[in-house]
């Protein structure tokens, strides 16, 4: 523990004072400040899933640029396939489910074809925005709401039990182990290792007999199924309705808090949440009029904020050393 | 022969249409629209159904109807597509080009407007407008890459976003906001002396564009800034310690290509739409994604590459008119043309001979 600490001060440090600064508000004004809270993490969730297919893509040594697309087709597929068979759990399993295949077509067209890797994920962004809206049929609706639910005791702590357990979705209970579980398996398990073997230094990994190609493949395209999981939160749990173009750069965000989280999973979820909450603090301010900003341009703030985060933190992180480039076996 | 002109036009039952000489009025439960026809073209209403014909089959008239339209729309995505292909030579993937696009638009229609009563001028300010607003547009791109290392792709896709958000405001509740009858926001309607003319049936801003994409090429080629620009984009190492000073031509070729897209935008408004409204365009800015590879960021085939997806965005309008398939087809068939002519491994096995050359245009993303 101490040990941790000594190499995590600094964020240790921040982390106490953010929560102290949470709680104080939230005793101050409890109605105000839960809500805030809630639109935060609720803004915030998809931010976290997509974040970790950032995270296992790059690690792994593939850029993706396409999380956006898999996102849009994923809250299509859910929503819609949720409303035509009737049963909100085929609508979670047709997104998650097309998540993987566009994760796969990334995979396929990046490792196996060594497409250039934007390339690939730009088409994928073109193809989603066009199957999107070329299917697309208006007035459908969800057979029933998702399910929430209440952790009995952890929903009573305040404020946190309150944001976190109490009465949220599934998918975003989800988020919350899942890049718990994300930290975990790369930095404690054999799988962790090997992948930021083969995003680092391919060659080398080759050498130790990892087999490069194929896990990259299994890599990027497992990681679609999270993004569909977002995907499907975003249809389905946050909105319950689709839209075209309803992903709205979030994929973006998506890459941009990963390079902000330094491609360390909890400190990418850690900064989902703050850009959660800056964009719930300037929602609230223009409900309150505090701040007379026209709409449009409050809602440029993430992408604005985007930039500054990462004109800050850009050159003080490394991206993993193969990042964007195919491996080529020697003698092929 | 233009089988999209000579189609007539259903008039639904709550729908009134006037025609008054050139000009047309649309009443519908939705709103209002006026438009003002060329000169050449009739309109007519019969049995119900608008019909648009054109007086004889002269060749001047006969080009006004089909391939006119074209051109006009091939245009902007020629210098879109010069807006990638620029930066690409010197290693950078600009994805802003749309955003570069709408608010040069933005700024070219709104400084047209208030300057209307200047007649050609305005015509002048609304095109320099537009160059200046592309290029420090996409200078803040630039400048974050070269100062700060933030990677173009993010940066000019977050740009995009912020461009969107900035065009609605202006003319929603901001500085250009035009009251009229439609419930469409836009900008004001521009003198018609400002318009960008149209010189026996070839729109000038065809000809700058075709001339802006051979001093392209000329630059790319025949001058020290492209040979500049192309070693920085092969190899920056080498560059540097050959002495080139990497973060200037960084920053010079996105400020050109962002003046490029700028133009566009300008043009489109002074040549096509004659005001601004969101929507001017579509997606003519990602589109100079799919030029650019496709012309393998060489701006001469940018013209042909642009002429291509020109058609098919034209058709596309046709397409859905006659068969009712929806316009984002094209979307979906420019995304299979991108991915085929980008995947190495299958231009080897087309071109086997030519393996070396038909490698794709490559993006680099750690640094």
């Amino acid at each position: 523990m101490s040990e941790w600490f000594a190499r995590n001060r600094a964020m240790a440090i921040l982390g106490l004072v953010v929560l102290v600064l949470a709680y104080a508000y939230y005793f101050a004004d409890k109605t105000t400040a839960l809500s805030m809270y809630r639109y935060s993490w609720s803004y915030a969730v998809p931010l976290v899933l997509c974040a970790m297919v950032g995270v296992i893509g790059e690690r792994s040594g593939v850029v993706n640029i396409g999380i956006e697309g898999q996102l849009l087709v994923a809250a299509f597929a859910g929503f819609f396939g949720a409303a035509y068979s009737g049963s909100i759990i085929v609508g979670i399993l047709a997104g998650v489910g097309c998540g993987l295949i566009m994760g796969g077509f990334l995979a396929w067209t990046t490792v196996k074809w060594r497409m250039d890797q934007i390339i690939a994920g730009v088409v994928l962004n073109i193809v989603a925005t066009g199957i999107t809206s070329f299917y697309y049929k208006p007035g459908q609706l969800l057979p029933s709401l998702m399910p929430h639910v209440n952790i009995p005791g952890l929903s009573s702590i305040p404020l946190i039990g309150e944001v976190f357990f109490k009465g949220t979705g599934v998918i975003a209970l989800a988020a919350i182990v899942i890049a718990i579980g994300v930290h975990l398996a790369l930095f404690r398990t054999k799988w962790g290792l090997r992948t930021r073997a083969i995003g680092e230094y391919p060659s080398a990994a080759d050498t130790a007999g990892i087999n490069v190609i194929r896990m990259r493949l299994i890599n990027v395209t497992m990681a679609g199924a999270l993004a569909g999981l977002a995907g499907v939160y975003l249809s389905m749990d946050s909105t319950s309705s689709f839209e075209r173009g309803m992903s709205a750069g979030r994929g973006f965000l998506a890459l941009a808090i990963m390079i902000f989280g330094a491609w360390r999973p909890l400190r990418a979820a850690a900064a989902a949440l703050f850009f959660g909450f800056v964009t719930a603090a300037a929602s609230q301010l223009q409900a309150d009029k505090v701040i007379d900003v026209a709409p449009q341009l409050v809602g440029t703030l993430p992408y604005v904020m985007t930039l500054v985060v990462l004109a800050v933190a850009a050159g003080k992180v490394r991206a993993p050393g193969a990042v964007g480039q195919p491996f080529i076996k020697e003698g092929q | 022969m233009s089988r999209i002109g000579r189609l007539p036009i259903d008039i639904p039952s709550d729908v009134t249409i006037s025609v008054d000489g050139q000009d047309v009025a649309v009443k519908g439960p939705k709103g209002e629209l006026a438009l003002t026809v060329s000169r050449p073209i009739e309109v007519k209403i019969e049995e119900g159904q608008v019909v648009v014909s054109r007086p004889d089959d002269e060749r001047e008239s006969r080009s006004l109807h089909g391939l006119t339209r074209t051109l006009i729309k091939t245009t902007p995505l020629v210098l879109t597509g010069l807006a990638v292909v620029l930066p690409l030579r010197v290693g950078l993937f600009n994805i802003g080009g749309q955003g570069q696009f709408v608010i040069s638009a933005a700024m070219a229609g709104w400084a047209a407007y208030a300057t209307r009563e200047t007649g050609f001028l305005a015509l002048i300010i609304a095109i320099v407008v537009g160059l200046l607003t592309g290029a420090i547009w996409a200078s803040i791109a630039g400048l974050l890459k070269t100062s700060r290392g933030v990677h173009e792709v993010i940066s000019t896709i977050m740009l995009n976003n912020i461009a969107l958000g900035i065009i609605w405001w202006m003319v929603t509740t901001g500085p250009a906001v035009h009251k009229n009858t439609s419930q469409i926001p836009m900008t004001g309607p521009l003198d018609e002396a400002a318009y960008m003319p149209v010189i026996a049936g070839i729109p000038l801003g065809f000809v700058i564009a075709v001339l802006l994409a051979l001093a392209c090429s000329w630059m790319l080629t025949r001058t020290t800034m492209g040979f500049r620009f192309d070693t920085v984009g092969k190899n920056k190492f080498a560059a540097g310690y050959a002495g080139i000073p990497i973060a200037r031509v960084i920053l010079m070729a996105m400020a050109f290509a962002g003046a490029l897209a700028g133009l566009a935008g300008a043009m489109e408004v002074t040549g096509t739409m004659h005001h601004f409204e969101p929507a001017i365009g579509g997606t003519l800015g990602f589109d100079g994604i799919t030029i650019a590879l496709l012309a393998r960021s060489n701006p001469i085939w940018t013209i042909p590459a642009a002429f291509l997806v020109g058609i098919l965005r034209t058709g596309a309008a046709g397409l859905q008119f006659a068969t009712g398939i929806a316009p984002e087809i094209v979307d979906l068939l420019l995304a299979l043309i991108l991915l085929f002519v980008s995947i190495p491994v299958l231009g080897k096995w087309i071109f086997r001979s030519r393996a070396d050359k038909v490698e794709a245009s490559s993006t680099s993303w750690g640094n």
